[in-house]
């Protein structure tokens, strides 16, 4: 990772707070959740849906390869001018009658929120659904404070109610079918009818009755932001359910929480973004519910507004020419829909609020590589995320490239770990033909293996890992090599 | 035309009937087949676990001994993704650019087979007889680094006496990955898992493929099943001339 002179040195997301390490690898976290027959159905079942929907409103747009390098050329630009276009949104909110504050991370972050809504008097908040917020625990920080949050995203309300952690980044409780959401609704929500089925229009009856005292009396609302344009100063957040709306518009404070890669340039670059979110994300032409704001209006809405610009790691990422593209995400969640390895370990697995192909190269760029090591080995690079990717991240190459920035720390601690050696002895050999032809003739005594079934199903670790599932097949007595050089004689 | 070809490591060492099925098919079309020595590996494995310093002495190898041929051809679609689309990267990264220009050189002249035979002999029936039901998987390297579309189904629906039966979730990744197979062995049995179970869906006799890698890991997993679907590369159902029944 190279430093540009004049970079800030903000550093990693720090440990101990907020949601983007897991407890344990992603393989050990894997294994657990592939024995979860309930989560894979629920999982397949809801990414196969959403797929299929994306690919048909995706197909009708004739220009959408245009719009995709378009979102990817002005998310570009504006990183290479990320400073200049924070202090223009600043300056544009600032003149409208908001306030701008900066953190340096998940703990300021935690930190000027609860000051913000301690000011105000109010003991508790609604919530608009938002990744930033829980990427920092801000729910832990409010309670933690005495401030009750309340989601109120009907997925967010699903996992808050059963004190569990999303697992998507659009569906946060995508592990989840109606059966478990109705005993959670009976569980936990007390003004819940006993009576209550699980067809999902009687759930969402449900959870709008619990929630719409709750957007009447808030005084506080805490949200996120899909965007904000820095020439006029106005955010935008994009939802499908309408709460997003009345958490914006009812409370008196609004305070919202936003990564600083979320700024674009000019108004008009929502023209593209605003057709690529929704179709890649739900599958939908249009979400149901844009708002936007810009400051405060006198007698109209929240008359007090803060921005919260959360660095978190952000800064450090941007740093990396090799991974910084990873900024450019919209959130939309369409590679984890695609993820061969997403549709059958679900999001809890990657142990981040960013799960999928998304969060296998944006989680370990923001808390350092050393806490999400085995994150960029989550995929066999299959390359089904690049392909629908709105804003066209090669995350294939990221992997890759995320991979070497590993394996190279691992280097400089000068400790080689077997795989290292493995791979060293592998190089050593095959870099040389009569090496090569040495170890291809050495290939030869797993015939001795194979010798009873014609197949070896059998091998000491760490190749146990394959044949604890496959065969391999039994060495052929001559290599191609050998066979070509016996049947045509020398090589040129 | 004269044809270099780069056999792969997998092939050679594993499957070299995959080999000498791609002699024989490029033969019977009329064409020279030179299989310059020195060759072993591109690196990939390498390359995608992580290891780039690694695989630089082994990119450097391979373009040394590909740089002087004109056209060079490869029975897998995962391996010339490699070499066109990482190996001057990884030499640009270790900072040797001269070898960056060399690799992108040999790069632009290599092919995967079902590439090489459409777009560069511009065949679609290779005048092979292969009488029985078979399935085709897409390797996902070449279907999204290499793009090569249907030509893999061009090319078998022209064998003469194959039933050709669509996969089900056909792009769907076979959890092969290479180390991922290892390092992720648990995600990857999953993956097999549903793969497989499109594969017997079909019916098919055959699963074809044009990397071995994957057909090792399908192959692999069908065969400790027991499931009585074989797997064979595409190069050796186009070099076939087994007579109709």
């Amino acid at each position: 990772m190279s430093t540009f002179l004049g970079m800030p040195d903000v550093g990693h997301a720090p440990r101990g707070v907020g949601h983007l390490r897991g407890e344990e690898p992603f393989p050990a976290a894997a294994r657990k959740a592939l024995a979860n027959a309930q989560l894979r159905r629920n999982i397949g079942h809801a990414t196969s849906t959403i797929r299929a929907k994306r690919a048909a409103v995706v197909g009708e747009v004739p220009d959408w390869e245009e719009l995709r390098t378009a979102g990817r050329d002005i998310k570009n630009a504006t990183m290479h001018r990320l400073d200049s276009y924070l202090e223009q949104l600043e300056a544009n909110i600032q003149a409208r009658g908001g306030v701008v504050h900066w953190a340096r991370d998940a703990i300021e972050a935690n930190e000027i929120v609860t000051r913000l809504v301690k000011a105000t008097g109010s003991d508790e908040v609604v919530k608009v659904k938002s990744m930033a917020t829980q990427e920092i625990g801000l729910n832990e920080a409010l309670e933690a404070a005495g401030i009750t949050p309340y989601e109120t995203d009907l997925a967010e309300l699903i996992v808050q109610l059963g004190h569990d952690l999303p697992s998507h980044i659009l569906v946060p409780a995508i592990h989840r079918n109606r059966a478990e959401i109705r005993e959670i609704f009976l569980r936990e929500m007390p003004d819940a009818d006993p009576g209550l089925t699980d067809e999902p229009q009687v759930l969402a009856m449900a959870a709008r009755k619990h929630l719409r005292e709750k957007f009447l009396t808030a005084r506080v609302a805490i949200s996120g932001a899909n965007f904000a344009v820095a020439e006029t100063g106005t955010l935008s957040v994009v939802e499908s359910e309408g709460n997003g709306r009345m958490c914006l518009t009812l409370p008196q404070t609004l305070i919202t929480v936003m990564g600083i890669e979320k700024v674009v340039p000019a108004w008009t670059d929502l023209e593209v973004f605003l057709q690529l979110l929704p179709r890649s994300s739900t599958g939908e032409r249009m979400n149901p519910y844009t708002s936007m704001w810009t400051g405060v209006t006198p007698g109209d809405g929240p008359q007090e507004f803060h921005l919260v610009l959360l660095d978190n790691g952000r800064t450090a990422t941007l740093a990396d020419p090799d991974g910084r593209e990873a900024l450019n995400c919209i959130r939309c969640s369409a590679c984890l829909n695609v993820c061969p390895v997403y549709e059958r370990t679900g999001g809890h697995a990657y142990g981040s609020v960013y799960p999928g192909p998304i969060g296998a190269v944006l989680s370990p760029q923001l808390t350092g590589i050393e806490d999400n090591a085995s994150l960029p080995y989550a995929s066999s690079l299959c390359g089904a995320c690049y392909d629908v990717c709105p804003v066209k991240i090669d995350i294939p190459t990221m992997l890759v490239h995320l991979r070497a920035e590993h394996v190279d720390a691992r280097r400089a601690e000068g400790r080689p770990s077997p795989e290292a050696l493995v791979m060293r002895a592998a190089a050593w050999t095959m870099s040389n033909p009569r090496r090569w032809a040495l170890a291809q003739r050495l290939t030869r005594l797993g015939r001795l293996l194979g010798r009873r079934r014609d197949r070896i199903s059998q091998l000491p670790p760490p190749l146990s890992s394959w044949t604890a599932s496959r065969d391999l097949p039994r060495p052929p007595e001559e290599t191609f090599s050998e066979w070509w050089t016996r049947t045509r004689g020398s090589q040129p | 035309m004269r044809v270099a070809l780069f056999v792969t490591c997998l092939v050679d060492t594993l499957f070299p009937q995959v080999g000498r099925a791609t002699v024989s098919l490029l033969e019977r079309l009329g064409h020279e087949v030179v299989v310059p020595s020195g060759q072993s590996c591109c690196g990939q494995p390498q390359i995608n676990t992580g290891y780039q310093r690694e695989a630089l002495p082994l990119i450097r190898r391979h373009t040394d001994v590909f740089s002087a041929y004109d056209a060079v051809v490869a029975p897998s679609g995962s391996c010339v993704g490699s070499i066109r689309h990482q190996h001057a990267m990884v030499a640009r990264r270790a900072g040797d650019d001269g070898l960056a220009t060399a690799a992108h050189d040999v790069g632009t002249r290599t092919y995967e087979l079902s590439e090489f035979l459409v777009d560069v002999l511009g065949v679609e029936d290779v005048g092979a007889s292969f009488p029985h039901r078979v399935t085709y998987h897409p390797t996902c390297h070449s279907l999204r680094m290499l793009r090569v579309g249907d030509k893999p189904l061009r090319l078998l629906r022209n064998v003469r006496g194959l039933d050709l039966v669509e996969l089900p979730a056909a792009d769907q990744c076979c959890g092969f990955g290479g180390t991922f197979a290892v390092k992720n062995a648990d995600t990857s049995t999953a993956m097999l898992a549903d793969k497989m179970q499109h594969v017997l869906d079909t019916e098919a006799e055959v699963c074809t493929a044009g990397d071995s890698s994957c057909l090792m890991q399908i192959g692999g997993g069908l065969s400790r099943l027991r499931a009585g679907t074989r797997t064979l590369h595409l190069a050796e159902i186009l070099a076939s001339t087994e007579p109709a029944a």
